[in-house]
């Protein structure tokens, strides 16, 4: 096998497309340099992430593509799925040989798994809007935590933008380590050590909760409660559609009785 | 319990059995406030029944000075009785939007003194919502029957969804549990609200910067099986009103008992009549998005849906002259109407085959429900069959090689009725 150990980055991915095309192996597969166990059998190439090659990938595909393909490729890019990775490396691969007709072969196997894992991230991009629960601090920054399987939280950061425009936000994902932080203006990225996380976390060491924090999150869950319809309870549904993954960092699930 | 809390126990609890929680449809943006509409609609959580939760759904108050023996918050009804200020519901609101509890606003109310009266306090709020508070989120706001039209007309510059109830399918039913009520008081509003946004529509070619009114449209909904229309008449009044009204939306409302007095309607202690309510909701689908023309899937023969199957299997199983379908050569139009197909799938199929002929292994991948769909169409690689296949053997194969817990519980219900 061919093997081209890249940096978990997009650009790095396209780097490889770059040096797939440059030396004619189209058997290449793309890995995580980070996670890869070499074997003697195997050839591996190390790809150094290059802005210039990447860019003139993604320049291609622009004229190739409809826009939507384009943001799709970054889309499935953000699953963390080294299967997603291939079959996305091989489409690309197949979009410069021929054209962005083959994106409609959903009898091809790997058209078809790229397209149910856009379908996934895309569910998850969509959860991630519906379930982020905010809480105001006492300095009024309205902060969430999250934990999405896949990496969502660039693609939501444009929606909580434009909605909560006139409100400070953080949202930040704890198993990437590593938030969206708005301050009624521009966003930027923010990175908090072990104990501020920790402190969001357990609130009362340096992030105070407003006054009326408490009130509120009692009201939701009072409301959560009140309009459930118990002659028509359905916990299977109820666990379809809000699975326990996410019961933690939900207020009106995180406490099965009302304060 | 402080007051607003218990306020907020009383008035959701009398809202929630208004099932509409659709947040979609407009496209309202954020203008230097706080707030906008996203045209596919939020579903932000799911209560233990299953239901989704889009919008604060709640009741200005459950004082009510009608008597309709389906509603919880009926005149007579013994219960806790509640009404909330303007600035309350303006404040609930506002904080859950901002926690990102909610879409929006659902507000309904009990008619308390007059229809006017009523109407009057309703739009108050809606405007206080964005002309103070700058909020252009959701709003779905009912229509009280019998308020005026300039009323109505103003708060249709403010919110997003209108809708008014039928609450019962026809008009003898209605005489029966609510004589207050007709249902003409209905369509009327629904006229006047579809006449004004057609004509902004057609004025609005003309203008630059419109103003929005009713931007997600109207809907209705109607309460089932508290009286004994049949399925095919429900489906035709709540297709008549789709195409007089231009709806959006009807909602069928599995009735839920909440009163033993009327001996008319179903007692405490029967089940709501739910595997019903999701065969209409199936058949609304196939009228709208299927190309189904109601006679074929119900008519004066067949006034009842199947419970133990969908209705397009079970209209596929009445008329096997048009299977199996071909999807290597068939149309958009003919593969959607196989049993276990649906549009997403049959756009996949279309699309895909353009690249060599569909194997079953292939179309088992793409989504579709294949042990419905085998019965019904022809891949590539699917054997020839020699005569016709018995569609009651096709029946038996389908439903009888799985207990599903649907059919448990019709097995249940039938048996509880012989009792």
């Amino acid at each position: 096998m061919q093997f081209y150990l890249f940096d978990n980055t997009y650009l790095g991915l396209l780097t490889a497309v770059f040096e797939c095309f440059e030396r004619r192996e189209w058997s290449a597969v793309p890995v995580l340099h980070s996670q890869h166990h070499p074997s003697i059998f195997d050839q591996d190439r190390i790809i150094v992430t290059d802005e210039e090659k990447a860019k003139r990938v993604h320049d291609g595909l622009i004229q190739r593509c409809n826009k939507q393909q384009v943001n799709d490729f970054y889309r499935a890019f953000l699953s963390e799925d080294p299967q997603a990775w291939n079959a996305l490396f091989k489409i690309i691969v197949q979009i410069f040989h021929r054209d962005s007709a083959i994106l409609q072969n959903y009898g091809d196997t790997h058209i078809l798994y790229y397209t149910q894992t856009l379908k996934k991230v895309s569910r998850e991009r969509h959860r991630m809007k519906a379930f982020v629960r905010f809480e105001k601090s006492s300095d009024h920054l309205y902060y969430a935590l999250i934990d999405p399987d896949f990496n969502v939280l660039p693609l939501v950061v444009d929606f909580f933008r434009k909605r909560y425009a006139d409100q400070h936000w953080l949202i930040y994902d704890v198993k990437r380590n590593y938030g969206i932080l708005y301050d009624q203006s521009t966003t930027q990225e923010v990175q908090l050590s072990k104990t501020e996380q920790k402190d969001l976390n357990t609130v009362g060491l340096h992030v105070s909760l407003d006054d009326t924090e408490n009130k509120y999150q009692t009201l939701w869950q009072q409301y959560f409660k009140s309009t459930n319809i118990e002659a028509r309870r359905n916990i299977k549904l109820h666990l379809q559609h809000v699975p326990k993954r996410y019961w933690k960092y939900l207020t009106e699930k995180r406490t099965t009785y009302i304060r | 319990m402080d007051r607003l809390q218990e306020k907020l126990k009383i008035l959701a609890d009398a809202a929630k059995y208004d099932v509409s929680c659709s947040s979609s449809g407009s496209k309202r943006k954020n203008n230097g406030g706080i707030g906008d509409a996203s045209s596919s609609g939020i579903c932000h959580t799911y209560t233990e029944d299953g239901r989704c939760v889009s919008l604060l759904k709640i009741l200005l108050t459950n004082h009510c000075i009608y008597d309709c023996a389906f509603c919880v918050s009926r005149k007579s009804n013994d219960v806790k009785r509640a009404a909330f200020t303007v600035e309350e519901v303006v404040e609930l609101t506002m904080n859950f939007y901002r926690r990102n509890y909610i879409e929006g606003l659902f507000l309904s109310s009990g008619i308390f003194k007059n229809a006017d009266y009523t109407m009057e306090r309703l739009l108050l709020i809606v405007k206080k919502l964005r002309s103070e508070q700058r909020y252009n989120g959701y709003i779905h706001l009912k229509t009280i029957p019998g308020a005026s039209e300039e009323l109505i007309k103003e708060a249709g510059l403010y919110v997003d969804r209108m809708s008014i109830n039928l609450e019962l399918p026809t008009e003898a039913g209605l005489k029966m549990l609510a004589p207050e009520k007709d249902h003409n008081a209905v369509r009327k509003p629904l006229a006047f609200v579809q006449q004004e946004i057609h004509a902004l529509k057609s004025e609005s070619k003309l203008i630059k910067h419109k103003p929005q009114f009713v931007p997600a449209g109207q809907s209705t909904q109607m309460v089932i099986g508290a009286t004994p229309e049949s399925d095919f008449e429900i489906m035709n009044v709540a297709q008549e009103f789709y195409k007089s009204y231009n709806l959006k939306r009807v909602y069928y409302s599995g009735y839920i008992p909440i009163n033993n007095q009327n001996s008319l309607l179903p007692q405490i202690g029967s089940p709501p009549p739910l595997i019903r309510e999701n065969r209409l909701y199936q058949t609304d689908w196939l009228l709208r998005f299927y190309d189904f023309q109601l006679e074929e899937i119900l008519h004066s023969d067949f006034q009842q849906l199947d419970l133990d199957i969908d209705p397009k299997l079970s209209w596929a199983l009445r008329n096997p002259q048009y299977f199996p379908i071909d999807i290597n050569t068939s149309t958009y139009k003919e593969i959607i109407r196989i049993p276990g197909v649906g549009r997403q799938s049959a756009l996949k199929i279309i699309r895909a085959r353009q690249f060599g002929k569909l194997h079953e292994y292939q179309v088992i991948k793409m989504g579709i429900a294949f042990k419905r769909a085998r019965h019904f169409m022809i891949c590539a690689d699917t054997p020839m069959r020699l005569g016709e296949q018995s569609m009651i053997a096709v029946k038996q194969q389908i439903t009888g090689n799985s207990s599903t817990k649907q059919q448990q519980l019709i097995s249940s219900v039938s048996q509880l009725t012989l009792f």
